[in-house]
């Protein structure tokens, strides 16, 4: 089963994709060029601050709002592993696979973590942290091909053949 | 076991005889709409596929809104994009014909359809009985290459209408008390259903304005009986029906919640959340720089209506931008017949064309550093109308109005 650590930064309720990317920045060329914006409403300094392998807690409803699907582009754009939060907001669940992104649903740990802990992911079992272990539902194994792929486009073009 | 709406529109698309919540089932998609938001990385992605194809080209509808007529260099670049592709392949395009679901609502959607749109507030279309919903570029393309798209049955909240909306109250009060009830997330993944007597004692207009606003409670979608008010509406438009469904008398809904139109009162939102409802009147007297009235949630000719209604004779106050703008190229001619801008000219208010404007931060009416908007927009997010440190209040056409005259939050009963 797959394994892998990374230090968390901490968000609370209701993340919405204005906060996750405001529209003013969604007239640049990539999502590299976005990237640098991301969450700047709320904390302008996080973007430059996550490392590659990072992972960011939240609490419910994570992704609310418009279905500008740059929003989960730009999370992985900044290297951000998974994100783990009390809930997703459906379009926001559906456009992160469709990139890649992996997003696990977990009640316990926000309330639990401070900013800059380090956590344990085994991919569709549990999360580690501080000793304590927190169950975690598994995603059929289809989206986990197309999370794996990194996206539902190269997961198609994989399937036929084409990469 | 007896279906709720959701359920039955989702079982024909799939071409079978029983669907339940949690089952997950390809379906056939009637329709797919998407606009300039996000239409260029549509583009950018089917360009990448080998051998591109569009399953039905009939199925697409693709509207410039947000950024309309557009701003910027860089936005001309991705309008141009979306027009050449959608010439070359014979996609029915509008620019500059309104907000989209609003032009979707006069051209296109009809009852018992299920339809994609790459917008959030795709929704609305459940005011005619439509399963609408928003999904990403991604999933749009796949939809527009295959004609189908995989759908989770969603559970049904069923919302049981009573009694009248009092006078002065509007749809949006109604919708924005129901989304502080629940919760921001209070129907996440789920289906709003409308129904019941209070239903009947709802015309399109407000029907649409609350259908549209279900995803600000995280609904997949939202969907109202059809009735005699939806058939009239859909013949007046040129359009048949292709299924009228309505919930069985055994559907098993999750959670029903039994709601008295009159009890209902003028509602503002406060920032940064759309469930953070309170009586209007807990915010009179606050600040505010900008109004507008506009958007797919509530810039329709009996929106006009109402605020000109409130303003007729009277003036903009000084100090405020107010900002009106009709959803619609119809819209706003009604309202030019109707002389409804020539009273909101009188007033001082700034007349627009038809496009989302300030209510996504872009193309016109942006606010600055601190400065507060009351607006008839679907969101209140932190950022949502321009600058970061901005702050927008969501109220009805009526307040909204009302607010712009007096310079500070106002009810219709107090100008």
């Amino acid at each position: 089963m797959e394994k892998f650590s990374g230090k968390i930064w901490v968000l609370g309720d209701d993340i919405d994709t204005d906060i996750i990317i405001p529209t003013e920045y969604l007239a640049l060329k990539t999502v590299n060029d976005m990237a640098p914006y991301a969450f700047s409403p709320l904390r302008p300094e996080l973007a430059g601050q996550i490392k590659e392998g990072d992972i960011i807690v939240a609490g419910k409803n994570f992704g609310c709002g418009s279905s500008r699907e740059q929003a989960p582009e730009i999370i992985k754009a900044l290297g951000v592993k998974c994100v783990i939060a009390k809930s997703f907001a459906r379009i926001f669940f559906r456009n992160s696979i469709n990139n890649g992104l992996l997003l696990i649903e977990n009640a316990q740990l926000r309330d639990v973590v401070s900013e800059g802990d380090q956590v344990t992911v085994t991919l569709n079992q549990s999360i580690e942290h501080n000793g304590n272990q927190y169950e975690i539902a598994a995603l059929p194994q289809n989206l986990m091909d197309i999370i794996n792929a990194g996206g539902l486009v190269k997961a198609m073009r994989k399937l036929n053949g084409l990469d | 076991m007896g279906m709720t709406m959701a359920e039955k529109i989702i079982a024909a698309a799939a071409g079978v005889s029983e669907v339940k919540p949690g089952d997950i089932h390809t379906v056939e998609l009637d329709r797919l709409m998407s606009n300039d938001g996000t239409t260029h990385l549509t583009i950018d992605m089917y360009n990448k596929l080998k051998n591109p194809h569009i399953a039905d080209v009939n199925k697409l509808v693709w509207i410039v809104d947000h950024n309309v007529p557009c701003d910027s260099v860089k936005t001309a670049a991705s309008h141009k994009k979306m027009r050449d592709f959608a010439k070359a392949n014979g996609i029915k395009f509008y620019e500059g014909a309104g907000v989209c679901h609003q032009v979707m609502m006069e051209n296109h959607v009809t009852a018992g359809e299920l339809i994609f749109g790459a917008d959030s507030h795709t929704c609305a279309y459940g005011a005619v009985g439509a399963f609408g919903t928003g999904v990403g570029c991604t999933d749009y393309l796949y939809a527009m290459v295959t004609g189908k798209s995989w759908l989770l049955v969603p559970e049904t909240l069923r919302f049981n209408l009573t009694g009248k909306l009092p006078e002065g109250v509007y749809a949006r009060d109604l919708i924005l008390t129901i989304i502080g009830q629940i919760g921001a997330n209070g129907a996440n993944y789920a289906a709003m259903e409308f129904g019941g007597e209070g239903l009947k004692t709802l015309d399109m207009s407000s029907r649409i304005a609350m259908c549209n606003l279900c995803v600000e409670a995280g609904a997949k979608t939202a969907l109202m009986e059809v009735d005699q008010i939806t058939l009239d509406y859909l013949k007046e438009h040129g359009r048949e029906p292709k299924h009228s469904f309505k919930s069985d008398d055994d559907a098993k809904f999750a959670k029903v919640y039994d709601i008295d139109l009159s009890t209902i009162k003028p509602i503002v939102a406060k920032p940064h959340f759309v469930d953070s409802v309170v009586d209007a009147k807990e915010c009179v007297g606050t600040h505010i720089d900008e109004a507008f009235l506009g958007s797919c949630n509530n810039g329709r000719i009996e929106d006009l209506r109402a605020g000109a209604a409130v303003i007729k004779g009277k003036k903009v106050h000084p100090l405020v931008r107010f900002l009106v703008v009709p959803a619609s190229a119809a819209v706003y001619k009604q309202a030019l017949k109707e002389g409804l801008l020539q009273i909101f000219m009188d007033a001082g208010a700034i007349v627009m064309n038809p496009n989302c404007s300030v209510c996504w931060g872009s193309c016109q009416g942006v606010i600055g550093e601190n400065e507060v908007l009351i607006s008839t927009g679907t969101r209140n997010f932190k950022g949502r109308a321009g600058h970061k440190d901005s702050f927008v209040y969501l109220a009805s056409a009526a307040t909204v109005t009302a607010s712009a005259i007096k310079g500070e939050i106002a009810t219709a009963d107090m100008v």
